[in-house]
């Protein structure tokens, strides 16, 4: 939808806030009617048997094990960290899940409990989650203490009322800031490389698809390594056509700038089904090439069980209980 | 005045509260005992059982923490909606029975009967069933029943209404919640039991009734992991499908009411049998002069 976009025309959109508003209120608008009836028509697709024991073995491996509630303790992150390694402890034929997802504090001990070289990752929610209302200054300082606590990947927050009241100069630089404190401080933790950095939309927050559009262009100009629709403290979180909307765009990013971009819905999946349709919206929108742990992650933490009990169920021939999977 | 156009009825099942269609989409025709066509009933299959149990589950930590006086309550209640449809039970009674209108009127008054005397049960149970024991040290030990969970009901396919309330009270008069299998060929008494249940207080999801063949949904049932009891009188006079079922609930422990070898005659007087297949005890010690 848009022709490429070499380096000279790229630093000039971001060279000052009205061409940022320019090129954002550029984009060609989302035609709601159709991208809901097209996440619709995708959420029929019907996917059985050895394809559905393929897309709950790969929605496992996508999936950031999330806790972020006031109540986390360091032993229940542990939990979360063992549930992680080994989701179904009686079949070590079930994939690991791609990370944990925990408050910055929690990091470390996320960390510990993986163990050195882990190939499940730590992400750690930063910036003032959820709301994002602090300074900059504050954001900063919450990205280095996760990143310096080993977190391997970042989810930042933006600042929905900057974004909303059209100051995108302001979200473009804070979104930057974070970026490079997710690349300096490396602490006991150095690995060269820094945390990959998963930017949240909120879309329950941003009204429109539109918004949803342009706030995606804006954070993947900025840097990000990833595009997340929520925190999952705001209903509605993620969405099948909020997602479309997404994928949509890390597809024309690619196309126009030629750096691949991850999408992350997160909050309110809970069922094989949920996850099943978004596997089947991104390899219809983004195409294959997104279908990868790497490229593509689930945010959520019932989800899991279910997965695992579709994947008992197809295993056994009998339908899995709750009882016989760890409470979390 | 043109004769009126016949309203020819299509029910669906009763599922957490709802009435949905089958998964399937599928209906098929309930005929009367002499083939002429009654109505038609959804026809569940394995998927509607799923959300069944689904549904069931998650009405269970309410219904069997509500207080026994709280479920007698609802359960009288129940029987008091009940006697408003007698009409129309007697009318289903006596056309998928084959028996004469003061037969059903009988048979109507009889499950209603049964029901209000499984409510009464619900507070006077642990009495019975429960116990303060003696033991030789400083403790107060005292047992109590407590409900056994989500239960599928296969439910008697000859006798109708006083066989479907003779199976279906004493389960969740206890505190647990029901997935029942209705009669294949005798389903709309049920049906109706499901409409007395939706308008009375039972919260949604304690009884889930699915009509259809029994042998589409029974073996799922059986076999989920998530069931904790099944009762096998639906499947009375078929010896190797009971077996079959049992050999299924055998996998998680289930707690098994097996199949009688002919339909029983629910007429008798009912025991406390079928209300303590359902429940577990629970043995407390409790320190005393502390």
């Amino acid at each position: 939808m848009l022709s490429a976009l070499d380096d000279a025309r790229l630093s000039d959109i971001t060279s000052s806030e009205a061409s940022l508003r320019r090129f954002l209120h550029g984009l060609p608008g989302v035609d709601q009617v159709g991208a809901e009836a097209r996440a619709a028509m995708l959420a029929t697709r019907s996917i059985k048997t050895t394809a559905k024991q393929f897309a709950i073995d790969l929605a496992i491996s996508m999936i950031d094990l999330t806790t972020l509630e006031g109540q986390d303790t360091p032993g229940k992150v542990r939990a979360l960290c063992a549930k992680a390694l080994r989701p179904d402890p009686s079949d070590r034929s079930v994939p690991r899940v791609a990370a944990v997802c925990v408050y910055p504090d929690l990091v470390a001990t996320a960390k510990e409990a993986l163990g050195a070289g882990s190939d499940v990752k730590v992400a750690s929610v930063a910036t003032g989650f959820p709301s994002g209302r602090t300074s900059l200054a504050v954001k900063e300082a919450d990205t280095r203490d996760a990143v310096a606590a080993g977190a391997d990947e970042v989810d930042m927050v933006i600042d929905r009322g900057a974004f909303l009241a059209g100051r995108y100069g302001q979200v473009f630089d804070e979104i930057v800031a974070v970026k490079q404190a997710c690349a300096r401080a490396h602490g006991a933790n150095d690995d060269g490389a820094g945390a990959h950095l998963k930017v949240i939309l909120e879309t329950g927050e941003l009204a429109t698809y539109d918004n949803v559009r342009r706030a995606s262009w804006l954070a993947m100009l900025a840097g990000a390594d990833f595009i997340k629709t929520s925190t999952g403290k705001v209903v509605p979180a993620a969405t099948l056509p909020v997602t479309l909307v997404m994928l949509e765009a890390v597809r024309d990013f690619r196309d126009a700038i030629g750096r691949q971009v991850g999408v992350k819905p997160a909050g309110g999946i809970r069922t094989s089904k949920d996850a099943i349709r978004y596997l089947v919206l991104v390899n219809e929108t983004a195409g294959e090439d997104w279908l990868d742990p790497d490229w593509f992650r689930l945010g959520a933490s019932s989800l899991l069980n279910d997965l695992l009990m579709q994947r008992q169920k197809m295993l056994t021939g009998r339908y899995a209980g709750p009882d016989y999977f760890t409470l979390d | 005045m043109a004769e009126r156009l016949a309203v020819k009825k299509t029910y669906k099942l009763y599922i957490g509260g709802k009435f949905p269609r089958s998964e399937s989409g599928r209906s098929y025709q309930v005929s009367d005992a002499k083939g002429r066509f009654l109505a038609n009933a959804a026809w569940a299959t394995r998927k509607d059982a799923r959300d069944a149990v689904v549904a069931a589950r998650k009405a269970y930590p309410g219904w069997s923490g509500a207080t026994a006086y709280n479920r007698g309550q609802v359960l009288y209640r129940v029987a008091e909606v009940m006697e408003g449809r007698h009409a129309q039970f007697v009318d289903e009674v006596a056309a998928g029975e084959g028996v004469a209108r003061g037969k059903a009127e009988k048979l109507v008054d009889e499950a209603i009967d049964r029901w209000v005397w499984y409510a009464g049960w619900s507070d006077k149970i642990a009495q019975v069933v429960g116990s303060s024991n003696p033991v030789a040290g400083p403790y107060f030990d005292f047992s109590v029943p407590e409900p056994t969970g989500v239960v599928a009901v296969l439910a008697p396919q000859r006798s109708s209404l006083l066989g479907l309330v003779s199976v279906l009270a004493p389960v969740i008069v206890g505190g647990n919640t029901a997935v029942l299998a209705a009669s294949l060929e005798r389903p709309l008494p049920a049906v109706t039991l499901s409409e007395v249940l939706a308008t009375s207080d039972l919260p949604g999801g304690v009884v889930n009734i699915l009509t259809g063949r029994v042998g589409d949904t029974a073996a799922w049932l059986a076999a989920h992991m998530d069931v904790n009891a099944v009762d096998l009188a639906g499947a009375a006079g078929d010896a190797e499908h009971a077996r079959q079922l049992e050999l299924a609930a055998a996998d998680n422990l289930k707690r098994v009411v097996r199949a009688p070898e002919a339909e029983p005659e629910w007429t008798a007087e009912p025991g406390l049998e079928r209300i303590t297949a359902y429940l577990e005890t629970k043995t407390v010690w409790h320190p005393v002069g502390i």
